[in-house]
């Protein structure tokens, strides 16, 4: 459940920017996550929710904007979605991918008052 | 209320906005339309890496350890796949050769510590309490106690955990996992983000492979899958086969580390 230090993490860098811009609450928090950042989102709403209690981003609501997955396969040479690390090509079935890109792990942007 | 001017009418009373007119102690008459509400909302970009504080330690870490010519592996498995006792074997045999320290991690107890300060080596315990794996802020603090040696070889044992070590760096040189032979060949597909951020496989507990079914070769072509360059060492630490394998492994990266930066 590594998902609770990362809900930790994303409402200690919102309640930051939020100071920072002199705002009193939270509204919103968009993040985006990459398919492959081996985060389930569930889990990170779950942990936000109940760790933003007492804090500026209480009762903010959390955007999840998803990547894909992206990865060069070394069959075919062709740049696929994947959806998990260990899918194989979706274009030639070759299993040797490498992964470039669906790794996000990021706050976006937040929406205060 | 409404916050933005303190008349008594209800949030929920209007639906967008209104205009309406306050009276001040001189008689004068304010007439103004706002949104009720809490007041405007704005967008703030933000565009930081949830982790970014942990890779900032992390590379606190890393320059502390590149000062010293410190070689740092971080050390995860499953619960049960042979971590402590890969370490004493390997502590054993290169504690005259090598400067050797240990940070080691679990939830709770020390006596993943305790063996190792057994063995010689300096060791310290960080217990986790619910945490599911060891973050960098918790390595740093461990590496002021510890004050690990010159030139010599740091290992941490993180967390049994194959999921949750793999998104936290901790400042290490490399991540060493170990798949024992009494798992299944399929470990490196169930847990791909592990194997993929992992340098080195140790495939342990070799010894026993006579009394079991296991398919190595399927499993090295798993891990490969999910990372084409992790190097593979398969090895029993109870009988010392193939651990000559893994020592000049970490002989060769020793030695990086150990190179003056310039």
């Amino acid at each position: 459940m590594h998902e609770m230090a990362l809900a930790l993490n994303v409402i200690d860098i919102a309640a930051e920017a939020a100071r920072a811009h002199a705002a009193a609450r939270v509204l919103r928090v968009r993040l985006r996550i990459g398919a492959l950042a081996a985060v389930e989102p569930e889990a990170l709403r779950f942990c936000f929710a109940a760790a933003a209690r007492g804090t500026p981003v209480e009762d903010a609501a959390l955007e999840i904007a998803r990547t894909d997955g992206r990865a060069w396969c070394a069959g075919c040479g062709r740049t696929v979605v994947i959806g998990s690390r260990a899918a194989p090509c979706p274009e030639c079935g070759a299993a040797q991918l490498l992964v470039t890109g669906g790794e996000d792990l990021a706050v976006q942007d937040l929406e205060v008052a | 209320m409404c916050a933005t001017c303190g008349c008594g009418d209800a949030p929920d009373a209007h639906d967008d906005e209104h205009e309406h007119s306050h009276v001040l102690p001189d008689g004068t008459v304010l007439r103004h339309r706002h949104a009720h509400e809490s007041g405007p909302s704005r967008l703030i970009a933000v565009e930081r890496d949830i982790l970014a504080k942990n890779d900032h330690i992390a590379a606190y870490n890393r320059g502390f350890l590149a000062a010293r010519g410190t070689l740092c592996l971080n050390l995860v498995a499953s619960p049960g796949a042979g971590k402590t006792t890969l370490l004493e074997r390997t502590l054993a045999d290169l504690r005259g050769e090598v400067p050797l320290a240990v940070i080691e991690g679990d939830q709770q107890t020390d006596l993943d510590a305790a063996r190792i300060r057994a063995t010689g080596v300096p060791a310290v315990q960080v217990n986790t309490g619910k945490g599911c794996h060891l973050d960098a802020a918790m390595v740093r603090r461990a590496l002021a106690r510890l004050d690990p040696p010159e030139r010599g070889v740091l290992l941490i044992e993180n967390v049994g955990n194959l999921v949750c070590p793999a998104g936290f760096d901790l400042g290490e040189a490399a991540k060493v996992v170990l798949a024992s032979v009494t798992e299944g060949e399929d470990k490196p597909l169930k847990y791909p983000d592990m194997f993929a951020a992992s340098t080195v496989m140790l495939v342990s507990k070799a010894d026993l492979l006579p009394h079991l079914d296991f398919d190595v070769t399927a499993l090295v072509a798993n891990a490969r899958r999910v990372n084409p360059g992790i190097e593979v060492f398969v090895l029993s630490a109870r009988t010392g086969e193939g651990m000559a394998a893994w020592y000049g492994w970490l002989r060769a990266r020793l030695a990086q580390a150990a190179e003056p930066v310039v």
